[in-house]
């Protein structure tokens, strides 16, 4: 019996050092870090006290980037959810023999650098890009549209991104619905709508909850399309770091915007898992 | 995904475009640009460490400065010595100061690298990064402009831990479909204030450059700033009027070319480029426009006998003169004792003189003591503060 009791470990021990090395000890580090201090060169300077986190919640400017970040990742989830529904019931419901081919093409985005999928939208959305350029000879505009450079651009590059992530959430929940369910509403005299309304939408939402969780978690933690996409005024939290890390060299306080982050990440996904159950988001990578 | 893959894969675009690399090659780098990222950055550094003594690692700017670096110097050094030269890149100097303030020991795995600004050179001073060169064993130093060697000279009490290497300018790139040379040079500064060009002006994201030019609209001088408020007021009203702050000479290129914007803060080297490839684009330099020089700078722990070698190569006139015409920055090298072929002297911010009289610089101590509160009051008012 003790024999067999460390086998379990000495299984998990690869995984268990990957995760130790690789995510708990650096985040230690970044909380360690915190609470250090920055000298002028830019070396820093082990202390312990709390003045990084004051000088975040100091004034409205670093709160206003956080909601902001909350904002955009809000709005990308709910366009996502309207987005990505459709496509993850059409996949459940088709019967055409190509229905691998469509899932296939869900994921075939993911073949194709993320950076090299952000920039593309340059050449779609800007003056001389191709939507401008097609409305223009159309005569259905005189001058180019502002796509490009905005919120509504970095909402554009976070949709590529995350879409998927939702599909494929919504559709594995969908799948898992017994079809018998529908026929035997569709039986008991409700229409399509009702069925989809009455069985199928509720059955399918820890799909929903998982794909929405998922993608907020990653537009909050995002960098590049704001970046590349986006004009002045519409960076999130991320490009904060990134700023005060790399622009400044002040990594106690980039550590502490980063344990910010990470505390409020944290606390949604506590919060989720206690009320709905993360192992929904983890059926769709099985 | 990292901002240096994403540098280099600017650059790689910016070469395919400029048809300077074919499809089939642009393909090719593309994916050699990925295993390069993780060889040079990843755990293979420390196999780099290990063959120390038979390699030196230079980082520089990747693109067309690294393949002339490699072409004019680094071949033939190779050749001569023995010693291989390894090749890294870096986007911008903050990312790379940081992977440098990262390696254990700081710096430890990094030898040369090509800075940027006599504050740069500071920066790692300041941090200690530095080491004493030995400028007997570097010939080909006595062509060095004077001008340019002194500040390194101030800062490190009369001692070098680089060679200066090139110089440029930060001036105003514009459209000359859309904008007049006669206006561009009546407003100077100004321009980047027109109301006319309302959602076409451009501007880089850096700090410093934002502050100098906001000091030069409201008629200061950039190293001795009274006026403070004054040049955040100009600068809120200027972003105001930006459509986007350009992050890499890439986009500065693609949102100039594109004719995204119409006029923008511009390195003088980008524009010469540009200007090759037959965009509209003309440059000016304002009073008191915003020069800076670039220097070889030797991290602590460099076998130093091969750096003053290697240094020693890349400032003789052929190498220095080659690298110039392909980066299109000219060279440190005095003009008064090299003679500098035609395509040097066209070159913005070339001075035939080597004196650098009239060419204003950044005070490394003024700007690098304001760094912190500047920059966080930069990034404020860039995000709508």
């Amino acid at each position: 019996m003790e024999q067999k009791a460390w086998k379990p470990w000495a299984l998990l021990a690869p995984s268990l050092s990957a995760v130790l090395f690789l995510l708990v000890i650096p985040v230690c580090f970044i909380i360690v870090y915190s609470f250090w201090l920055r000298a002028p060169t830019g070396a820093d300077i082990p202390a312990f006290q709390f003045g990084n986190y004051q000088r975040f919640f100091a004034d409205f400017f670093y709160p206003s980037i956080l909601i902001r970040t909350i904002r955009v990742a809000l709005e990308t989830v709910a366009l996502c959810l309207l987005m990505g529904y459709i496509p993850a019931y059409f996949f459940y419901r088709t019967e055409s023999r190509h229905k691998s081919i469509f899932l296939i093409l869900i994921m075939l985005p993911f073949w194709i650098s993320f950076i090299i999928r952000t920039l593309s939208w340059i050449n779609i959305l800007g003056d001389t890009g191709l939507l401008n350029h097609v409305l223009l000879r159309m005569g259905i505009i005189s001058e180019p549209l502002g796509l490009l450079y905005n919120e509504g651009a970095v909402l554009m590059g976070l949709i590529q991104y995350l879409l998927p992530f939702m599909i494929l959430n919504v559709y594995v929940s969908l799948e898992g619905i017994d079809r018998s369910l529908v026929e035997a509403a569709r039986s008991l005299g409700s229409t399509e709508w009702q069925a989809f309304r009455e069985v199928v939408l509720p059955l399918s939402l820890p799909g929903v909850s998982a794909g929405c969780l998922l993608v907020f978690v990653l537009t909050a933690g995002t960098y590049l399309p704001p970046m590349i996409l986006g004009g002045p005024g519409n960076d999130m939290i991320a490009n904060l770091i990134f700023k005060r890390v790399i622009g400044t060299l002040d990594w106690p306080f980039g550590s502490a915007i980063s344990v910010i982050l990470l505390g409020i990440l944290g606390t949604i996904v506590y919060t989720y898992n206690r009320y709905l159950g993360i192992n929904q988001i983890f059926k769709t990578f099985q | 995904m990292s901002q240096e893959l994403q540098d280099r894969l600017d650059r790689l675009y910016e070469d395919f475009t400029s048809g300077k690399i074919s499809r089939r090659n642009f393909i090719k780098y593309l994916g050699m640009a990925g295993a390069a990222a993780g060889l040079v950055g990843g755990p293979f550094s420390m196999l780099t460490k290990a063959q120390a003594a038979e390699t030196i690692r230079f980082d520089g700017w990747g693109g067309t400065t690294s393949e002339a670096f490699r072409k004019h110097a680094f071949d033939p050094f190779e050749k001569v010595t023995g010693v291989k030269v390894i090749d890294g890149e870096f986007g911008d100097m903050d990312t790379y100061l940081t992977r440098v303030k990262a390696s254990f020991p700081p710096g430890g795995e990094f030898n040369l690298a090509h800075l940027s600004g006599v504050f740069d050179y500071a920066r790692y001073v300041g941090l200690e990064l530095d080491t004493a060169l030995d400028e007997s064993k570097i010939p080909n130093l006595r062509y060095v402009m004077t001008a340019m060697m002194q500040p390194y000279k101030d800062i490190t009490d009369g001692k070098l831990s680089a060679v200066p290497y090139d110089l440029g300018q930060t001036g105003i790139a514009y459209n000359t479909k859309y904008i007049s040379k006669e206006k561009a040079e009546k407003l100077g500064a100004s321009l980047l204030w027109d109301k006319e060009l309302n959602g076409k002006l451009g501007s880089w994201g850096d700090w410093r450059t934002n502050i100098w030019y906001g000091a030069l609209h409201t008629g200061q001088n950039p190293n001795e700033i009274k006026d403070l408020d004054a040049v955040w007021d100009a600068l809120r009203k200027q972003r105001d009027m930006v459509k986007k702050y350009w992050a890499s000479g890439a986009e500065l290129m693609s949102l100039l070319a594109n004719e995204e914007i119409y006029a923008t803060v511009a390195w003088s080297g980008r524009v010469a480029h540009l200007q090759n490839q037959g965009e509209p684009i003309a440059f000016l330099a304002p009073d008191n426009c915003y020069s800076w020089q670039e220097c070889i700078f030797v991290l602590k722990g460099t076998d130093l006998d091969t750096a003053h070698k290697l240094l020693d190569f890349m400032l003789a006139p052929e190498a220095a003169i080659a690298v110039a015409e392909a980066q299109q920055y000219p060279p440190s090298l005095d003009p008064t004792k090299i003679e500098m072929p035609e395509s040097v002297k066209k070159l913005p911010a070339f001075d035939p003189t080597g004196q650098l009289k009239g060419y204003l610089f950044a005070d490394p101590a003024y700007w690098n003591g304001h760094q912190m509160e500047w920059a966080e009051k930069w990034d404020r008012i860039k995000a709508g503060a």
